[in-house]
C-alpha cells in the first residue's frame, strides 16, 4: 500500500500547483493576495515534493495510468529513482524560488500577477510531469506545456521589442528540440507503434536505429539544455525573464532536458555504444569551454550567470559522456562514479545557479541596474544578499566546503580512471579532456570573481547606488533555504551520495553505495581512501576556524592602529569610484588571450577626441557561423518561392487545378 | 448492346448527357443572366436525374437530396445571382482570359481526361448510375476551366457552383449520394459561400467601381 503512495502524492502535488495556479485568476490585480499566500503555499507543495520523492528513492517503481488524454490513450506514469533524483531537485530548488518570489513580484512590473501566478504554478506543475511521465505522449504533452508557459513567464514584460525576440528565439529553439525529442522516441518505438516508455525498454534496435535515437535526443534534449550551438537562446531569455523565473529556468528546467537524456539514453536504450559518450562528451566540453569563456567577458550580470548555466551543463553534458563511455566498456564502478558526478552536478547547479540567479534579482530591484558597470560595494547597503551569494559563487567556483566542489572533484576523480579504458586513443585522449575540464573550472572561478567583485566589493560605482536597500524578509528566506542547500550538499556530500545512489544502480546496475559505507558518514572516498578523499566538515572547520582566529588576532594585536583615509592618488586629484577596474577591464586578458574565440567590435578613442570613449561589444560566432546562413538561406527560398504568388485568381486556380490534374493522372488505379 | 441498359439508367444517362452539354454551354456563354439560366437549367437537369435514381432504387435519402437540388440550385441560388446581377448591374458580355474556341478544345480534352480517370473507377461501382461517373468528373472540370478562364467574379461563382453540380453527380453516380448530413452541410455551404461572395461583391465594387478580378491584382504583398 505504501508503494503507491508516493506517486499519488506527487500527483497531488501536480494537480494542488496547478490549482494555485488557477486561485490566481479569482483576483489577478490582489498582489498582496498572490504573492503572500499562493506563493509561499506553492513552496509548501515543492517541499511536499521534494521530501516525498526523497523518501521514495531506494523503493521499487510505482506506476499508474490517467485516464484523461485521448480516447484509448492514457498517460502512462511512472516513478522511479531516476524521476525521484530530479523530483527532489525539483521540489527543494522551487521551494526556495517560490518562497523568494512571494517578496520578488510587486505591483506594476508588467504582466497581471495573476497571470503571472499561473504561469508560474503551470510551469512546476508541468515539469513534474515530465518527471513522471512513462509514455511518449505524455512526455511531450508535459514537455510542451513546460516550454510554454516558460515562454510566457519569459515574456513577461513584453512591451519591450527586445524581451518579445528573446521570447521568440526562446520558443524557436524549444520546438526545435521537441521536434528531434519527438522523432527520437518515433525511432525507438521501432515502427511498433506503443509510445509507453515500457515498450521502448523492451524495443531491440538495430545499432543504426538505436545511435539515431541518441543522437535525436543528444539534440532534442540539448537545445533545451543550451548544449552549443542550440545555446542562443540561454543568454537571451535568462537576462529577459523576471529573476524568479531565471533561476526556475536555469536551476530546475534545464535539468529536466538533462533528465530527459539520462532516461533515454540509459533507460529506454538499454545498449550503449562508445562513440556515444565521445560525441556527448566532445559537445560538452565545447560547450563548456564556450559557456565560460563567454562568461568570464559579459557586462551583465544576468547573461554572465546565463553563460555559466551553459558552462555547467556542458560539465554535466562531459559526465554523461564520460559515463556513456564508462558503461559501454561494462567498467560499471567508474560509470557509477561519473553518474553520481553528473546528478550531484545537477543538483548542486540547480541549488547555486538558483541562488545567484536570485541574488541579481535583489540587485536589481535595489539599484534598477543590471549592467556590472555601473554597479559595485553593494556588501555595505545590501550585507545579506552580498554573504548568501557568496555562498552561491564559492559553489559556482567549484571552491570547497560548498557543493560545486565535490560534483567537480567527483567528475576529475573518474577522469582521473579514464587511462584504464581498453581502446588504444581513447585512454590517451579523454586525460586531455581532463585538462580542459581544469580550464573550465579555472575560468569559472575568474567569471565568478568578476561577478562578486564587482557587484559588492570596493566603492559604489554610482552615487545613486547608496539608496540601495537590502532584501525583504521573504527574499532573505527564499535565499536562505538555497544557501543551505548549497552547504549542506557540500559539507554532507556522503549522506546524499547514499540517498540518489538508488538512481545510479537503476540506471548502471552498480552504484557507490557499499564502497561509501566502508568508511564514515563525514568522508567522501568513491574508489578507496587511499587513493582519493574528502572530508569535507574538515575543510569547512579547518577554514572557518582560520577565519576566525584571524579575526580574532586582527582585532586584538591590530585592530587599534588601523585608521581610514583616502589613498594615494598619485597626484591626480579626480579620482573617483569610477576609476576602479571595470568589468571590461577586469576581463580584457581573456579577451586577448581567447581573442579567435570572440567575435569583437571595439571602438578606441583617438588622440584628439573631445568626448573619447571605449566601448566593447563582444559577439557570439555561432549567430554568424550557423543561424545567419540559415536564416539568409530560408529569406532566400522565401524570395524564389514568392514569385508564385503572382496576384491573379486565375493563375492561382490554375496552381490547384494542374495539381488536380496530376493527381488524377498520377493516381490512376 | 443498348437494350442490356434499362430504362431508368438509360434516362439518367441522357440528363447526365444534358448536364456536360450544358457545362459546355456555360463555358461557351458570353452574357451573365443566360449563365445563370443555364447553371439553373443543369441544377434541374440534375434533380431529374437524383429522381430518377431515386425512383429506381427506392431510397428515401435521394428524394430528399432531389428536393434539396430543387430548392437551393434551381430557385433559391439563380434567384440570388439574378438579384445580385441585378443590382450590381452587370449583365454585359462576360470577358473571357482566352479565347472560347481555345477554350472549348482544351474542355474536349478535359473530358478525355476525365472519361479515362472514372473508366477504372466505374468498373468498381455497383449502381445503376455508374456510366454518369467520367461524365460527372468531366463537369468538375469544365467548372473549374471556367473559373480560371473567366474575368467578372460573378461568373467564378457560377463556376464554383457549377463545380458543385459536378461533385454531387458523382456522389450520385457511384454511391448513391452522400450521406444526408454530408450532403445537408455542403447544400449550406454553398448557400452561406454564396451570400458571403455576394456581399463581397459589394465591397469589392465599391473599391474598384468593377467587378473585374484583374483590379485585385495589386492585393498581393510585396
Amino acid at each position: 500500500m505504501t508503494s503507491l503512495i508516493a506517486i499519488d502524492a506527487l500527483l497531488i502535488a501536480a494537480c494542488t500547483w496547478f490549482a494555485i495556479g488557477l486561485a490566481g485568476l479569482v483576483a489577478p490585480r490582489n498582489t498582496t493576495f498572490i504573492s503572500k499566500t499562493l506563493f509561499p503555499l506553492g513552496a509548501l507543495v515543492g517541499i511536499g515534493v521534494g521530501l516525498v520523492a526523497l523518501d521514495s528513492l531506494g523503493s521499487p517503481a510505482q506506476t499508474a495510468v490517467l485516464v484523461i488524454g485521448l480516447p484509448d490513450l492514457p498517460f502512462h506514469l511512472r516513478l522511479d529513482n531516476l524521476s525521484a533524483v530530479f523530483a527532489l531537485l525539483l521540489g527543494f530548488a522551487s521551494a526556495g524560488i517560490s518562497i523568494y518570489a512571494a517578496g520578488y513580484f510587486r505591483k506594476g512590473e508588467g504582466a497581471a500577477p495573476g497571470v503571472l501566478c499561473l504561469e508560474y504554478h503551470l510551469f512546476l506543475a508541468s515539469m513534474l510531469m515530465v518527471l513522471l511521465a512513462d509514455d511518449a505522449y505524455a512526455f511531450m504533452v508535459a514537455w510542451e506545456t513546460m516550454a510554454l508557459s516558460s515562454f510566457f513567464l519569459v515574456t513577461t514584460d513584453h512591451k519591450h521589442e527586445e524581451i518579445r525576440r528573446a521570447g521568440f528565439l526562446y520558443l524557436l529553439i524549444a520546438h526545435i528540440g521537441a521536434i528531434g525529442i519527438l522523432l527520437s522516441f518515433g525511432v525507438m518505438t521501432g515502427g511498433a507503434g506503443d509510445y509507453s516508455f515500457a515498450a521502448m525498454r523492451t524495443q531491440e534496435l538495430a545499432p543504426f536505429w538505436s545511435s539515431a535515437a541518441f543522437l535525436l535526443a543528444l539534440a532534442g534534449f540539448g537545445a533545451k539544455a543550451g548544449l552549443v550551438p542550440l545555446h542562443v537562446w540561454l543568454p537571451e531569455a535568462h537576462p529577459a525573464a523576471p529573476s524568479p523565473v531565471s533561476a526556475m529556468m536555469s536551476g530546475v528546467m534545464l535539468k529536466t532536458a538533462i533528465y530527459g537524456l539520462l532516461r533515454v539514453s540509459f533507460d529506454l536504450l538499454h545498449t550503449t555504444i562508445w562513440w556515444w559518450g565521445v560525441v556527448a562528451l566532445v559537445v560538452g566540453l565545447v560547450t563548456a569551454l564556450f559557456g565560460v569563456l563567454y562568461a568570464t567577458v559579459q557586462n551583465d550580470m544576468k547573461r554572465l550567470l546565463a553563460y555559466s548555466s551553459i558552462e555547467n551543463i556542458g560539465l554535466i553534458a562531459v559526465g554523461i559522456g564520460l559515463t556513456l563511455i564508462f558503461h559501454a566498456y561494462r567498467m560499471e564502478g567508474l560509470a557509477a562514479l561519473a553518474m553520481t558526478a553528473v546528478l550531484y552536478h545537477c543538483l548542486a547547479h540547480a541549488g547555486f545557479k538558483s541562488l545567484l540567479f536570485l541574488c541579481t534579482g535583489s540587485v536589481l530591484h535595489a539599484t534598477k541596474e543590471r549592467s556590472l558597470g555601473k554597479l559595485g560595494g553593494l556588501i555595505h547597503p545590501m550585507p545579506w544578499v552580498a554573504w548568501l551569494a557568496l555562498a552561491g559563487v564559492i559553489a559556482s567556483t567549484g571552491l570547497p566546503p560548498l557543493s560545486g566542489f565535490v560534483s567537480e572533484w567527483l567528475l576529475l576523480q573518474s577522469f582521473l580512471f579514464s587511462p584504464g579504458l581498453p581502446h588504444p586513443w581513447l585512454n590517451m585522449v579523454v586525460p586531455v579532456a581532463a585538462a580542459l575540464v581544469v580550464l573550465v573550472a579555472a575560468l569559472a572561478g575568474f567569471a565568478m570573481v568578476k561577478f562578486y567583485g564587482i557587484i559588492f566589493l570596493g566603492q559604489m560605482r554610482e552615487p545613486a547606488l547608496k539608496d540601495a536597500h537590502d532584501a525583504g524578509p521573504w527574499e532573505k528566506l527564499g535565499l536562505l533555504w538555497l544557501a543551505l542547500i548549497t552547504l549542506f550538499l557540500g559539507v554532507m556530500p556522503s549522506t546524499v551520495i547514499l540517498r540518489i545512489d538508488a538512481a545510479t544502480r537503476q540506471l548502471l546496475g552498480s552504484g557507490l553505495a557499499d564502497k561509501l559505507n566502508e568508511n564514515g558518514w563525514w568522508m567522501l572516498a568513491p574508489i578507496s581512501p587511499e587513493r582519493a578523499s574528502y572530508e569535507p566538515l574538515l575543510v569547512l572547520v579547518t577554514i572557518a576556524a582560520t577565519l576566525l582566529l584571524g579575526r580574532w588576532l586582527v582585532r586584538h594585536l591590530y585592530h587599534g592602529r588601523v585608521r581610514r583615509s583616502s589613498a594615494w592618488d598619485c597626484g591626480y586629484h579626480f579620482e573617483g569610484p569610477r576609476a576602479q577596474d571595470t568589468a571590461e577591464g577586469f576581463s580584457q586578458p581573456i579577451r586577448r588571450i581567447f581573442e579567435p574565440m570572440f567575435r569583437m567590435e571595439r571602438h578606441f578613442p583617438a588622440a584628439r577626441d573631445t568626448k573619447p570613449f571605449y566601448s566593447v561589444k563582444v559577439e557570439d560566432h555561432f549567430w554568424y557561423w550557423c543561424y545567419l546562413p540559415i536564416a539568409r538561406l530560408a529569406s532566400w527560398i522565401s524570395t524564389l518561392i514568392v514569385t508564385l504568388q503572382g496576384g491573379r485568381i486565375a493563375v492561382y486556380l490554375m496552381y490547384s487545378f494542374i495539381t488536380l490534374l496530376v493527381l488524377l493522372l498520377v493516381a490512376r488505379p | 448492346m443498348n437494350s442490356a441498359i434499362p430504362f431508368s439508367a438509360q434516362l439518367i444517362n441522357l440528363f447526365a448527357a444534358v448536364i456536360l452539354l450544358l457545362a459546355f454551354a456555360m463555358l461557351a456563354q458570353r452574357r451573365m443572366l443566360t449563365l445563370i439560366n443555364l447553371f439553373a437549367l443543369q441544377g434541374l437537369c440534375l434533380c431529374l436525374a437524383t429522381l430518377v435514381a431515386a425512383v429506381t432504387t427506392g431510397q428515401v435519402h435521394l428524394y430528399y437530396s432531389a428536393g434539396l437540388t430543387l430548392v437551393l440550385k434551381v430557385l433559391l441560388l439563380p434567384w440570388i445571382l439574378h438579384r445580385l446581377v441585378r443590382k450590381l448591374n452587370v449583365k454585359g458580355e462576360v470577358e473571357a482570359l482566352i479565347k472560347i474556341p481555345t477554350t472549348m478544345l482544351v474542355g474536349i480534352v478535359l473530358v478525355m481526361i476525365a472519361f479515362n480517370v472514372a473508366l477504372p473507377i466505374s468498373e468498381l461501382s455497383q449502381t445503376i448510375t455508374r456510366g454518369t461517373l467520367g461524365i460527372a468528373l468531366a463537369v468538375v472540370m469544365l467548372a473549374f476551366l471556367m473559373m480560371i478562364t473567366r474575368q467578372k467574379a460573378i461568373s467564378q461563382v457560377v463556376g464554383f457552383l457549377s463545380m458543385e453540380n459536378g461533385l454531387f453527380l458523382a456522389a450520385t453516380s457511384a454511391t448513391y449520394g452522400m450521406p444526408m448530413v454530408v450532403e445537408l452541410g455542403i447544400a449550406l455551404d454553398v448557400l452561406v459561400g454564396v451570400i458571403i461572395l455576394g456581399v463581397f461583391f459589394f465591397q469589392i465594387r465599391d473599391q474598384f467601381d468593377s467587378l473585374d478580378i484583374r483590379h485585385m491584382e495589386k492585393l498581393k504583398d510585396n
